[in-house]
């Protein structure tokens, strides 16, 4: 008490005076943020609903406002993006329902991300892609419906996909902050279309590739892992020798090195 | 035991060891007595030595009621259904119960001696390594006692014959192991030919470019813009795995991929190596040999998994990073009369890592 009124008196702030005056900065920007955004996002939802049953020409107003930045008014393309002819509906509906399109900024790779449209605003856009140039479009129920040969889509994930994506889907690194993302969580139209389409450095397995009974044995060969947990214990995130190496390592011999300081340490 | 006797008393009294090379320091590190012996706690207070007891014979009885305990689990989660969690919960609950029944003695024994055993401390100095003058004379006296009856020094003639019967009996052994190694035959000529048997694989000319593993061919129309097939020889698919399957597919996986065709930019001398953009490459990394296949269709470059080493396959697949010596040997391709896509010879190099002869 001493020493803090010997402070006040020689007119020196507490230390706690800069870290309150912080705080107190940081929510006032953060309650200002989360309000104005609030309050964007209930205008956005007005104008959505009002919508419902989008057009081609609804998608084609949408592309203009959201994507014809980078991709180009007639998707021809930029310095920024890609050309957009020929990767058809199915590109889009991966793209932007994955929130992967917009693109938050340039990068080495989009990342996944909540998706910043509705799904009939996805379907319109999708529409209009396809409308300008065709390309892959969504494929029958079938052969998503997880029921083909569960180790035949094994055998063919191993030869076609494990090496990026890991054999159990876990995904890798790839080149320059690239990486192949998981698909532990990736639904089989997304699956699906990943492989038509080869969005971004993934190669394109067309139907002339891997025919529509094998991709069909590959989807069902992830949806079987994702519904299936691990038998043989802990995965550790399925990423092989590294993390289980790591894991005994650190905890198995920090185990032994316990055991063994209890055991030659003198009885109390 | 440090009250016996001790034999080489007198040895360590006299004995000195050498210095050798050492420094001899002006203030050497003093011998440190030992730490007061400190009493525990079960020494003193009867009732602690009472709660240690009971500690004991509780963990040793636990270890049987959790041996009983593992097999009361083996009957009460059976694998009759086949299904993976009752294996799960078999092998859970029968484990358990097996590790904490070891646990439980292995800790009850160590507790048992540090805590009830006697404590007493007993200091046991190391003796001399060297023996004494007596007892080495008396071991050089033996041997030559033995070289002088045996006439081993003696008679050399005896000698000399017995070293040559032992070292010319290691020779079938050596014969035998050679006989290991595949040879040459009149059907197969390069079979004890490492070098040769690197240098050629499966492709040849109208060899047709085939999935992996169906075996099924390639047209040049399925390769779309963008496309990466895994490839083998089509002949490879009917080979079977005791006629050497894997050595042959080991040699000639091929990676096919189609790029644009103004992004291609080929060696001098390879550009008719290709078809409209479609190129093949070898599989199998010229560092170590693991399987390079991870294909980015937009930056046309190509990582092996193992060691990062980095291809760029738009300019002939040479290497830009990584630990990589060379290049991945290209596949000439061509196409035949049916639109399939096929080789126009062999590899022009070994494929994979260097060897004694290709480095």
């Amino acid at each position: 008490m001493a020493r803090e009124k010997k402070r006040r008196a020689s007119g020196r702030r507490s230390p706690l005076a800069a870290v309150a005056l912080i705080g107190i900065g940081l929510l006032a920007t953060g309650g200002i943020y989360a309000g104005a955004s609030a309050a964007v996002a209930a205008t956005n939802d007005t104008s959505t609903s009002a919508s419902t049953a989008l057009t081609v020409d609804d998608g084609k107003k949408l592309f203009q406002a959201n994507c014809a930045t980078c991709h180009g008014m007639d998707l021809q393309g930029s310095d920024d993006g890609p050309s957009l002819v020929g990767v058809g509906e199915l590109a889009v509906e991966f793209q932007v329902s994955t929130g992967r399109m917009p693109l938050a900024m340039q990068g080495p790779q989009a990342p996944e991300k909540p998706a910043q449209f509705t799904e009939d605003q996805i379907k319109a856009l999708a529409a209009y892609v396809q409308s300008v140039a065709p390309g892959p479009t969504y494929p029958s129920a079938e052969t998503l419906d997880g029921k083909g040969d569960v180790a035949n889509g094994a055998e063919i994930f191993r030869t076609n996909c494990a090496m990026c994506h890991n054999v159990a889907g876990a995904g890798g690194a790839l080149t320059q902050g690239k990486f192949a993302p998981s698909l532990e969580s990736t639904s089989a139209l997304h699956m699906y279309a990943a492989m038509v389409t080869g969005p971004q450095n993934m190669p394109v397995f067309s139907n002339l590739n891997l025919n529509l009974d094998e991709k069909r044995d590959i989807i069902s060969y992830l949806l079987y892992l994702q519904d299936h947990e691990s038998v043989g214990g802990f995965g550790l995130g399925s990423l092989g020798p590294v993390a289980e190496g790591l894991f005994i390592w650190i905890f198995g011999i920090g185990t032994l090195i316990g055991v063994t300081v209890w055991i030659t340490a003198k009885s109390n | 035991m440090a009250h016996e006797e001790d034999p080489l008393e007198h040895e360590r009294a006299s004995w000195k060891p050498s210095p050798g090379l050492a420094v001899a320091v002006p203030d050497p590190v003093q011998n440190s007595e030992l730490p007061p012996h400190r009493e525990r706690v079960t020494d003193k207070d009867p009732a602690a030595m009472k709660r240690a007891v009971r500690t004991v014979y509780t963990l040793f009885y636990l270890s049987v009621a959790a041996s009983i305990w593992a097999v009361a689990a083996y009957m009460i989660f059976p694998i009759e259904d086949g299904q993976i969690t009752s294996i799960r919960h078999n092998n859970l609950f029968i484990g358990l119960g097996i590790a904490l029944a070891l646990l439980a003695i292995g800790i009850g024994a160590i507790h048992w001696s540090k805590a009830i055993m006697s404590d007493k401390e007993f200091v046991e100095p190391r003796h001399a390594t060297r023996g004494r003058d007596t007892t080495r004379e008396a071991a050089i006296k033996a041997f030559a006692d033995a070289n002088e009856e045996s006439g081993f020094g003696r008679r050399a003639m005896v000698r000399n014959s017995l070293i040559a019967a032992v070292v010319a009996s290691i020779a079938p052994g050596v014969v035998l192991f050679r006989g290991l190694a595949p040879q040459s035959s009149p059907s197969n000529p390069y079979a004890g030919d490492p070098v040769h048997l690197l240098s050629q694989t499966m492709w040849k000319k109208g060899m047709r470019l085939a999935h992996d593993p169906s075996g099924v061919p390639i047209k040049a129309s399925d390769v779309t813009l963008g496309s990466a097939f895994h490839v083998i020889p089509e002949a490879l698919a009917d080979v079977s795995h005791a006629e050497g399957y894997l050595d042959e597919k080991a040699k000639a996986i091929v990676l096919l991929m189609r790029l644009p065709v103004d992004q291609l930019h080929p060696e001098p001398g390879h550009e008719d190596w290709g078809f409209d953009g479609i190129v093949a490459y070898s599989k199998v990394c010229t560092h170590v040999g693991c399987p390079v296949a991870l294909y980015e269709q937009q930056t046309h470059h190509l990582l092996c998994p193992c060691h990062q080493s980095q291809f760029d396959v738009s300019h002939g697949a040479r290497v830009i990073f990584g630990p990589a010596a060379r290049a991945l040997p290209q596949l000439p391709i061509e196409v035949d009369d049916e639109g399939y896509i096929v080789a126009k010879s062999d590899f022009h190099e070994p494929v994979g890592p260097s060897f004694w002869e290709r480095h």
